[in-house]
C-alpha cells in the first residue's frame, strides 16, 4: 500500500498575550494552512488560544539525550551567574 | 403576519437544519481532525439555531421557546431552505453545500449586525465571526477537492451540479423581505446576491470546477414547501419530544 | 557515542523512574517498554473513537437543544482525546494509520463497554455517568504516567472530561425525578450498563497478565481491582441519592470495614465481547472501516492539492 498518510505537525499556542508559544501536541495535515486550521479546531476548543504556531515534525531538531550530559551539567558548575551567589551587606536594598 | 418573526425563524431553521446535518457527520469523518472540524460547525449552527429560535419565540409573542420552535411544529411550518436539509452524500457533497451557504451567509449576518434591530443585530455579529471561519473552511475544501485528484475533481463536479439547483432559493424574497427592508430592519437580497456570486465564481474558478449551464431552479423551502428528506430528519429531530410528550429533559 | 552495555541502561531507566523522572521519545528505554505503552496507548486512543459511535448515535435525537449541543461537543471531545493519545504514539514511532489499520483488523483492542448498544436517550446519562466516571478513575493516575507525552496529554484529557461525567449524571437525575416513564428509563438504563461499567477496568488482578511489569514502570499506578473496588465505593451512593438501584443483589455495605462487597462478574461475558462477540463489535469496526474508506479519495487529494500548490510556490 502507498504511504497516503498526510505529514505530522507540531503545534505550538500562545495561551494569552504576553506569553511564550508553547508545545502542545501534534496533528496530520495536508499543508500549513489546514494545520492552522485543525490546530485551532483540536487545540483551542476551550479558548486555550490566541495565536497558534504549526511547524512540520519533520523540520524540527532536538537535541540528543545522551548529550546531555556535556550539554547541560556544565552550567549547572556556574553558580556565579545566580543573584543568590552573592552577599549582598544588611541595609542594602534594591539590589 | 409577523414579519420579522418570519425573518428570523428562516434563519433559525437554516441553522437548525444544516447543524443537524452536519452532526451526522461526528464520528465518520474522513480523518479524526475533520472530524473535529465539522463538528466545531456544527455546534456553532446549534448555537446559532438556540439564539435565533429564541428570539424568534420572543417575537411571536405566543409563549414558544427555542425547543418548542425546534421540537414542535410541523413539517409545513419550517421554513429552512432546501440547499440544508439535503443529504450528506460524500465529503465532497457535504462541503460543497457548506461553501454555497457559508458564501451566503457572511454577506448576510455582515449587513445584518447593523441592523436597526439590536438584538438581532447583536446574533448577527455573534454568529458573523464563526461565520467566516466556516466559509474559509468550506471554501479551502471546495479548492482542495476541485484541484486534488481527478477522481476528486469528478466527485465534487459532481456534487456542484446536483446542489446548483438549490442556490437560487438562497435569495428567495417576498413581502416579508420587502416590509423588513423597506423599515431598514434587514439588507435587500440583491446586495447578499451580488456578494455571493461574486465569491462562488472567485472559488470555483480556483478550484477549477465548471458552473452548471442548467438554470434549473428549485425552491419551495422558504414557503414550508420541503423536499422528501426534511420528514426523515424531524421524525429524528423530533422523536423525543413526541414520543414523550411535555417533560424535561 | 560512548559505548554502555544494556543492563547499565536498564539500571539507568530504572533509577530515573524510582526518582519519578519522566521518560521523553529521545530517551533511552526497554523495548518492552516502549512496547507496551504502544499498545496501552494505542488502546486507550481506539476507545475514545469507537466510543464516539454508541453516543454519536443519539445526537440527531437528542431531547432539546441544550442536550444536544452538550452531547455533540462531549462527543467531539472524545475525539480530540483519541488525537492526543494518538500524537502520544507517534512519539514513540508508532505511526497512526498503521496504529488504526490495526485497529480495523481487529489485531489491537480497545475498551468492551463500547460494544454495547445505546437504546434509550437514558443511555446517554448512564454513559456519562458511569462509562465516564469508571475512565476518569483509570485516567487520573495516568496523569502521573511515568512517559512525559502519555502523562501530559492525560492531564488535558482529564481536564476536559470532567464535564462529561457532570452532564450524565445530570441526565440521570433529570430521569431519576422525573414521569415513572423517565425514571424506568433510567433504572433500565442502569441495570444494562452497570456491569460492563466493572468490566472496564479490566480482568481481575488474579487474571491480569501486564500489571506487575506496568506497575515497577509506573506505566500504571494501581491495580485493576484497586479501582474497580474504588468506583463502586464512590457511585453506590451516587445511585441511592438519586433514587436508582444498583442492579446487584449481592451488594452490600460492609459495616466493619468500610467498604462495599459486590457480586461477582460475569467473566464469561467479558472474554466474550472482548474476544469480539459483543453486541455491537462488528457494528462499530464496521462503522470505523467505512469511515478510513470513504475518506480515502479526500485524503488522497488533500496530499495532491498541498503537493500542487507546494510546486506552483517554489517555481
Amino acid at each position: 500500500m502507498t504511504k497516503k498518510e498526510w505529514p505530522l505537525w507540531e503545534v505550538f499556542i500562545r495561551s494569552k498575550a504576553g506569553l511564550n508559544h508553547k508545545h502542545v501536541g501534534s496533528l496530520r495535515a495536508a499543508d500549513a494552512h489546514m494545520a492552522i486550521e485543525n490546530a485551532r479546531d483540536v487545540y483551542t476548543r476551550r479558548s486555550e488560544g490566541i495565536s497558534i504556531w504549526v511547524v512540520e515534525s519533520n523540520n524540527l531538531v532536538a537535541s540528543d539525550p545522551s548529550d546531555a550530559d556535556s550539554l547541560f551539567e556544565p552550567a549547572d558548575s556556574k553558580v556565579y551567574r545566580h543573584p543568590t551567589f552573592y552577599d549582598v551587606p544588611d541595609g542594602i536594598s534594591h539590589m | 403576519m409577523n414579519s420579522l418573526f418570519e425573518y428570523v425563524l428562516r434563519l433559525g431553521d437554516d441553522s437548525l437544519i444544516l447543524g443537524h446535518r452536519l452532526s451526522e457527520w461526528c464520528g465518520h469523518g474522513p480523518i479524526l481532525e475533520e472530524d473535529i472540524a465539522m463538528t466545531n460547525i456544527s455546534l456553532d449552527l446549534v448555537g446559532q439555531a438556540t439564539s435565533l429560535l429564541g428570539y424568534a419565540g420572543e417575537l411571536e409573542g405566543k409563549g414558544r421557546d427555542a425547543d418548542a420552535l425546534a421540537f414542535l411544529r410541523f413539517d409545513r411550518e419550517y421554513k429552512n431552505l432546501l440547499l440544508v436539509e439535503q443529504p450528506n452524500g460524500d465529503f465532497g457533497m457535504t462541503m460543497m453545500r457548506q461553501f454555497f451557504f457559508d458564501a451566503y451567509r457572511k454577506p448576510l449576518f455582515e449587513k445584518l449586525q447593523h441592523s436597526s434591530d439590536k438584538h438581532l443585530a447583536a446574533i448577527a455579529e455573534k454568529s458573523l465571526k464563526e461565520t467566516k471561519y466556516h466559509l474559509k473552511h468550506s471554501s479551502e475544501w471546495v479548492i482542495r477537492l476541485g484541484d486534488g485528484t481527478e477522481e476528486s475533481n469528478a466527485r465534487v463536479q459532481e456534487s456542484l451540479n446536483t446542489l446548483w439547483r438549490y442556490t437560487n432559493e438562497l435569495f428567495f424574497t417576498n413581502e416579508v423581505d420587502a416590509e423588513l427592508v423597506e423599515k431598514g430592519i434587514v439588507p435587500t437580497m440583491q446586495e447578499i446576491q451580488n456578494e455571493w456570486n461574486a465569491t462562488v465564481t472567485a472559488v470555483l474558478n480556483e478550484a477549477t470546477l465548471t458552473i452548471p449551464t442548467n438554470n434549473w431552479k428549485q425552491e419551495g423551502g422558504r414557503k414550508g414547501l420541503h423536499s422528501e428528506h426534511l420528514g426523515y430528519i424531524l421524525a429524528e429531530l423530533q422523536y423525543m419530544q413526541r414520543a414523550y410528550p411535555n417533560m424535561q429533559w | 557515542m560512548r559505548d554502555i552495555n544494556i543492563s547499565e541502561l536498564e539500571r539507568k531507566f530504572q533509577e530515573k523512574i524510582d526518582n519519578d523522572v519522566k521518560i521523553e521519545p529521545n530517551d533511552w528505554m526497554p523495548e518492552e517498554y516502549r512496547q507496551t505503552l504502544i499498545r496501552q496507548i494505542s488502546q486507550h486512543a481506539h476507545s475514545e473513537i469507537v466510543g464516539m459511535l454508541p453516543e454519536g448515535n443519539w445526537i440527531t435525537r437528542a431531547p432539546n437543544l441544550r442536550r444536544k449541543a452538550v452531547l455533540l461537543a462531549k462527543v467531539q471531545d472524545e475525539a480530540g482525546h483519541g488525537l492526543y493519545l494518538y500524537s502520544a504514539t507517534e512519539t514513540l514511532g508508532a505511526d497512526r494509520e498503521e496504529t488504526i489499520d490495526d485497529l480495523h483488523s481487529g489485531k489491537a483492542k480497545y475498551s468492551s463497554i463500547f460494544n454495547y448498544p445505546t437504546l434509550t436517550w437514558a443511555d446517554m446519562g448512564a454513559i456519562g455517568w458511569l462509562v465516564d466516571g469508571a475512565a476518569i478513575m483509570n485516567q487520573v493516575p495516568l496523569c502521573r504516567c511515568s512517559y512525559g507525552p502519555y502523562a501530559r496529554a492525560m492531564v488535558r484529557v482529564c481536564k476536559e472530561e470532567s464535564f462529561h461525567q457532570r452532564q450524565g449524571f445530570e441526565i440521570m437525575t433529570q430521569l431519576a425525578q422525573g414521569t415513572p416513564e423517565q425514571k424506568a428509563m433510567a433504572q433500565d438504563a442502569l441495570n444494562r450498563f452497570w456491569w460492563p461499567a466493572l468490566m472496564m477496568f479490566g480482568p481481575s488482578d488474579a487474571d491480569s497478565k501486564h500489571t506487575a511489569q506496568s506497575v515497577q514502570w509506573k506505566i500504571k499506578r494501581h491495580t485493576n481491582d484497586e479501582l474497580r473496588q474504588q468506583f463502586v465505593e464512590v457511585t453506590v451512593p451516587q445511585a441511592e441519592l438519586i433514587g436508582l438501584t444498583v442492579p446487584d443483589k449481592d451488594l452490600k455495605f460492609n459495616e466493619a470495614n468500610g467498604h462495599y462487597e459486590f457480586g461477582e462478574i460475569d467473566w464469561t461475558e467479558f472474554w466474550e465481547v472482548v474476544k469480539g462477540n459483543g453486541p455491537c463489535n462488528k457494528d462499530r469496526l464496521d462503522a470505523r472501516r467505512k469511515a478510513k474508506e470513504n475518506g480515502m479519495w479526500v485524503r488522497e487529494a488533500a496530499n495532491a492539492f498541498a503537493a500542487k500548490r507546494a510546486a506552483r510556490k517554489s517555481a
